[in-house]
């Protein structure tokens, strides 16, 4: 009667991270420069592999606050990061807002005011989630109160939305804009909200991940996938 | 041993759940007002999806039970698909059929209907992922009840329609019942095909599943409050249908 008992505490000790592996939590926003990022940590280590997770930034919090294992961890805003409460973080990059539209602007949209039109289909962030805090403040800024047809709850949906056509304008982040099927539009200065993205670490191996972040070839990878300096 | 297992694996999370719900702060909770919308929004829609299963599914577990064509038993296979299909992909083939680029998009546009991020979008969503689960036991019921009662009806001279009326329709009452439970509940806890499809906005098409989903970012007590609410409601759900297939 004991012998399954004893073979799935052993299923269930297996699947943990290998000896040479990094675990690394990453915004989703963050996929393409941190894969890169990656490669480049691999190739200054030797023998050593980076497995990042991403996903939304208050979900991996919350996986943490659980006890899922992580050296790193890199969020989209200092809110997020606070909650996670790890030592030190440090700003390693900025990422402003932009308005998208599908092929065509069947919305004919041109700039921030026309997103308060209620007939044009607009879908935004919700705020409880790093890029709908950024659309709220520049809602503030603007004076302007957004139509919004849909609150998702990841940036990537908003983008998915646009580009398909369903919606006539989203607001994303400016690293979104390489993405296929939508143009951007520029938000003013003035009145645009820019996240800063936070980087801590736990562990060795964490630290030396946060350092080929911070380095010139990582600033490099962030800036040519449109992010800005931290 | 295994089946005490069973119950483990189903009991331990609920049970888990119970243990993390914040009960001084509950009423609050469930009281705000993103979740009095939610709430108002999940049973206005579940029942409107209901309604709309039982006009369209009792005819068709009728026909798919009865007919003898051919042609029927091959459809039988497509019409229980979305029981098997991922929410998701659902919410995306809904996208694509009545979205606005979508095969029947442009004709409801063209008509001023706006159909994506409209609370028809929910009630279509909940529809098209509960109407298999009201087919499939009405079906079950009528062939085991087989057409007895209904060719004695007709031996004794009462015309199709009159023996649909008062002897098809009586007899099938409790799978009805038991049908349009089963696809309320279904309805209720619709999530993929609704945030793909429908959207997500508060009052509008924010159902209670896409509450908790929005809530746990920033608010996991109100997030796990809801989640309660739901579960009590599935409870009291599956209770109501299963006395009425196993009566005390």
């Amino acid at each position: 009667m004991k012998w399954w008992l004893l073979a799935v505490l052993l299923l269930a000790g297996c699947g943990g991270p290998a000896a040479n592996t990094v675990t690394v939590f990453a915004a989703s926003s963050l996929t393409s420069p941190f894969t890169q990022i990656a490669d480049i940590y691999e190739q200054q280590h030797p023998g050593t592999t980076v497995a990042v997770t991403f996903g939304g930034s208050a979900d991996l919090v919350a996986q943490l606050e659980q006890g899922a294992p992580a050296s790193a961890l890199a969020t989209a805003d200092e809110a997020t990061m606070a909650k996670a409460d790890w030592t030190s973080p440090q700003p390693f990059a900025t990422n402003a807002m932009t308005i998208v539209i599908p092929e065509g602007n069947p919305g004919a949209v041109r700039g921030i005011a026309d997103l308060s039109n209620p007939d044009l289909t607009v879908v935004i962030c919700a705020p409880q989630v790093p890029c709908g805090a950024a659309t709220a403040a520049i809602e503030q800024s603007a004076g302007i109160d957004i139509a919004a047809d849909s609150e998702e709850s990841a940036v990537a949906d908003v983008l998915g939305k646009v580009s398909s056509g369903q919606a006539d304008a989203g607001i994303v982040y400016q690293s979104d804009l390489g993405s296929a099927g939508v143009t951007g539009i520029a938000i003013p200065d003035s009145v645009n909200a820019i996240n800063t993205y936070m980087i801590a670490a736990r562990d060795t191996r964490g630290r030396e991940f946060l350092d080929t972040v911070l380095s010139e070839q990582g600033q490099q990878v962030l800036a040519d996938n449109g992010f800005g300096p931290p | 041993m295994p089946g005490g297992l069973g119950a483990l694996l189903i009991l331990a999370p609920l049970v888990a759940l119970l243990t993390r719900v914040d009960w001084a702060a509950l009423p609050a909770l469930l009281t705000s007002p993103a979740s009095l919308a939610a709430l108002g929004l999940s049973l206005r829609t579940s029942a409107l999806a209901t309604v709309a299963c039982l006009i369209v599914g009792v005819p068709m577990a009728l026909v798919l039970a009865r007919s003898r064509v051919r042609l029927v038993a091959w459809l039988r296979p497509f019409v229980l698909l979305p029981l098997v299909l991922p929410p998701v992909v659902a919410g995306i083939a809904l996208l694509y059929t009545f979205g606005r680029r979508g095969l029947l998009g442009g004709t409801f546009e063209a008509l001023g209907l706006q159909i994506a991020f409209s609370t028809t979008a929910v009630v279509l969503a909940q529809t098209f992922v509960a109407l298999p689960l009201l087919v499939l036991s009405l079906e079950s019921a009528l062939r085991t009840l087989g057409p007895g009662y209904e060719d004695v009806a007709a031996t004794l001279g009462a015309r199709p329609t009159l023996v649909l009326a008062r002897v098809t329709i009586p007899t099938l009452l409790p799978a009805v019942v038991t049908g349009a439970v089963l696809a309320f509940a279904r309805a209720l806890g619709e999530f993929g095909a609704t945030i793909t499809f429908a959207g997500s906005l508060q009052g509008v098409t924010r159902t209670l599943p896409l509450e908790i989903y929005l809530q746990r970012e920033t608010d996991p007590d109100a997030a796990v409050a809801l989640s309660l609410l739901l579960v009590v409601v599935a409870v009291a759900v599956i209770g109501l249908a299963t006395r009425r297939i196993f009566p005390a």
